[in-house]
């Protein structure tokens, strides 16, 4: 036995993890067209609109546009996506509607309209197991019992050993204990007002915080799809004035974020 | 060649009966009977009947009368059908497609086989044989079509052969029209209209016969249509028998089982032999049965069906497993029988040079499989467009793995919404009459202020399929004051004079 095993050291800590003195500086922000390599992540939304539905298809195209293409492949990246729900999050915020897809998404997807939660995280884990899925999103309303910590953990693990990424849904529902590296609260932001109309509804936009984070620092942005990318501004509360110089309140926000 | 096989019933009957023609039972006057609604009737009867004056289509009482000794047994159409379908299959030696020609007929093509047999006249002759010897009574005719081959056979002289070079009207211009394979509806009025033979029909010109008969999509209907086909001027295809048996596999079991691990066990033997049958053919299981006898004489079926023609053993058990769970062995199952009832050609497959994507994961066929089977078909499913104004109906669902429709490239004029109510919902909406902007709207019992509104997208009903009283819809893309944006609409105008006061409606919620 000259030849150990390599051996894990316990110690050693996860990619993009950083320990040690000035650790909370030296950890990275979070910004669009980062591969962030996170499998699990979960927006929190409410069953009102559809901010939360239309975030995770943006963050998954632009973490598909990111990911390094095969370079044997000689066919555009054409697999198709998975979309589960369960009973009450189709009746609370109805199901998708093929016009109103990104026309680069619009064949490739597959619906699961599941009747109970947990037949939801059965479609979600079987999905997350099928190499030819290029992610799953998935949408449950409210806190399930099905869906607790190992539940959670179960689709994390499963997302990570197969390499598909799972944005989880949360319609409703109260930040419970969770297994996700990245964890989002979105809502929706009013929009910039377009070119032509300035009556009109514009660009799609949503204010989402990131509030839970493995390895980038909590932060609010104003999220905007504009087209080709995702495109993010700082978030600046407009019901607030500003003071000047002096400091903002914290408010809900998490401390790391200034 | 046509083959009609004359006495196709009685011959059956006097086979199943184990007698030589005219021997035994046979001697006596004899009918097969079918029930009709007015009372028993004749369906075929034997040499001995017919002498004494019993015919088919006679009723049974006009027969008695006659013939008071007449013996009567009932007639099965459904075996006679059997019976025919197997000669269809066994008359293949004779020319490899053959075709059913109901009730007691056989087309065989014989196109180029004819050396094979010495001559025409050998190859029909070696038929007839074949059929005496079988104890049927046939006539067989040969003939460039397949009509003029009908005719010949039916009505011809015994054993007419009619060379490609000759003219057909010559050997067949003295028969019946009868001998166009017509309805009687339409023989019986070229026969009140005076034309009897073929000869008569085709010295006609052929505009007088265009315009007394009209329908041209049958042709037992159209004598025209008929003589054309028979002269070989059109097209008529003939449908194929081809004999086709499921990929069976079974095992017995010498000890009847009872529990759970023993019939997964025998379900995993069954799955690889299975698997191994439909390689060795080439196939792929779409619709697989499993059934399973008991001893107390009951069993059950369970069936399985996949998105894509597979025959992976693992998987094939793998969705078994979760149908098996409500089986009730009773008192122990005996056999057990796996049978694929749909397959698809499946050719060997390169097994996937990159180790690690075979042990990472499934393959979406297989995804959807397992899907399918727990969540149901209805479950599963993909967006199509549809051809379709309404919005609700602009989409329509189908099996995640079947070929997408044709379909135009939609215009894009217009924004459309994330996702859809499957019913849109009443709001109470503040408006400026009669058919401004919306201002304000109650949804789910919370006020939103619309802060942006564009619109109104008017989509009429479509008429073509709708009551004349179903209004209109204006649609809003609306976007309230904290930025949610929805799709809602107004179903009517005021004074369209189908209805009261418009109500509004929310149908799509914008990302």
């Amino acid at each position: 036995m000259s030849e150990a095993a390599p051996t894990v050291d316990p110690a050693r800590l996860a990619p993009g993890l950083v320990r040690g003195i000035g650790a909370s500086e030296r950890t990275p922000r979070w910004r669009p067209g980062l591969a962030t390599g996170c499998a699990l992540s979960e927006l929190f939304a409410s069953g009102r609109d559809a901010s939360g539905a239309g975030l995770a298809l943006a963050l998954a195209q632009d973490a598909l546009r990111m990911a390094v293409p095969d370079p044997a492949a000689d066919m555009p990246d054409h697999r198709p996506f998975l979309w589960v729900q369960d009973k009450a999050a189709l009746r609370l915020s109805g199901r998708p509607y093929l016009p109103g897809l990104p026309a680069e998404m619009r064949h490739r997807l597959i619906h699961v309209a599941a009747t109970t939660p947990e037949d939801a995280l059965f479609a979600l884990e079987e999905g997350l197991r099928c190499r030819d899925l290029a992610f799953v999103i998935g949408e449950i309303a409210g806190n399930p019992r099905a869906l607790d910590f190992t539940a959670s953990r179960r689709l994390g693990l499963a997302a990570e050993k197969h390499g598909v990424p799972l944005w989880l849904i949360r319609l409703d529902a109260k930040h419970d204990l969770g297994a996700s590296r990245m964890r989002w609260r979105v809502e929706a932001a009013p929009s910039p007002p377009p070119r032509w109309n300035a009556h009109a509804p514009g660009t799609t936009t949503w204010a989402a915080e990131l509030f839970r984070a493995h390895t980038y620092q909590p932060g609010k942005w104003i999220l905007r799809d504009d087209g080709p990318a995702l495109v993010a501004q700082p978030y600046s509360n407009p019901a607030t004035p500003d003071h000047g110089d002096l400091v903002h309140g914290a408010g809900d926000r998490s401390l790391a974020a200034f | 060649m046509a083959i009609w096989c004359t006495g196709l019933a009685i011959d059956r009957w006097r086979l199943s009966e184990g007698l030589a023609r005219g021997q035994g039972a046979d001697a006596e006057p004899l009918a097969l009977i079918e029930d009709t609604a007015h009372g028993p009737r004749i369906a075929a009867a034997n040499h001995a009947a017919q002498l004494a004056g019993a015919v088919p289509a006679m009723r049974l009482a006009d027969a008695r009368t006659l013939c008071p000794a007449l013996g009567v047994r009932p007639a099965d159409p459904a075996g006679d059908l059997a019976l025919l379908e197997s000669l269809a299959l066994w008359s293949q030696r004779w020319g490899p497609w053959s075709a059913l020609d109901p009730p007691d007929g056989l087309l065989i093509d014989t196109t180029g086989v004819a050396h094979l047999f010495g001559g025409e006249r050998a190859l029909l002759a070696d038929a007839i044989h074949a059929f005496t010897r079988r104890g049927l009574g046939i006539r067989a005719a040969l003939a460039p079509t397949a009509g003029a081959a009908w005719a010949l056979a039916h009505f011809g002289p015994d054993a007419a052969i009619i060379a490609p070079a000759d003219d057909p009207l010559r050997h067949l211009g003295d028969l019946p029209t009868a001998a166009l394979r017509l309805d009687d509806d339409v023989i019986l009025l070229l026969r009140r209209l005076g034309l009897k033979r073929l000869g008569d029909l085709h010295g006609l010109a052929r505009d007088a016969l265009a315009r007394r008969f009209r329908n041209r999509r049958s042709a037992a209907s159209n004598p025209l249509l008929r003589l054309d086909q028979l002269l070989g001027r059109l097209p008529e295809p003939l449908l194929p028998v081809i004999s086709v048996t499921a990929p069976l596999v079974q095992r017995r079991l010498m000890e009847p089982i009872r529990h759970r691990i023993l019939l997964d066990q025998v379900v995993t033997d069954l799955a690889g032999d299975m698997a191994r049958l439909l390689e060795a053919l080439g196939q792929g299981a779409r619709r697989l049965e499993l059934g399973m006898w008991k001893v107390d004489g009951e069993m059950a079926v369970r069936r399985l069906e996949m998105a894509t023609a597979t025959r992976d053993c693992a998987h094939i058990c793998r969705l078994f497993a979760t149908r098996l769970d409500d089986v009730d062995a009773g008192f122990g199952i005996e056999l057990v029988r796996l049978r694929a009832s749909w397959t698809e050609p499946l050719a060997l497959a390169q097994v996937q040079l990159d180790a690690a994507a075979e042990r990472h994961g499934t393959s979406l066929a297989a995804c959807v499989d397992r899907l399918t089977v727990r969540l149901g078909p209805e479950a599963v499913r993909r967006p199509v467009p549809y051809a379709s104004h309404l919005p609700e109906r602009a989409q329509r669902w189908q099996p995640p793995l079947a070929d997408l429709p044709s379909s135009q490239e939609e215009l894009a004029f217009h924004h459309r919404p994330l996702k859809i109510l499957d019913k849109a919902e009443s709001v109470a909406v503040i408006y400026e009459t009669p058919d401004g902007l919306p201002r304000r709207f109650r949804w789910r019992g919370e006020v939103h202020e619309i802060a942006r509104a564009e619109g109104p997208e008017r989509i009429a009903p479509e008429w073509w399929r709708e009551r004349s009283t179903v209004r209109l819809r204006d649609y809003y893309r609306i976007e309230d004051a904290t930025g949610r944006r929805y799709w809602i609409y107004r179903h009517g105008v005021i004074g369209d004079g189908r209805g009261g006061a418009p109500e509004w409606f929310i149908q799509g919620l914008f990302a």
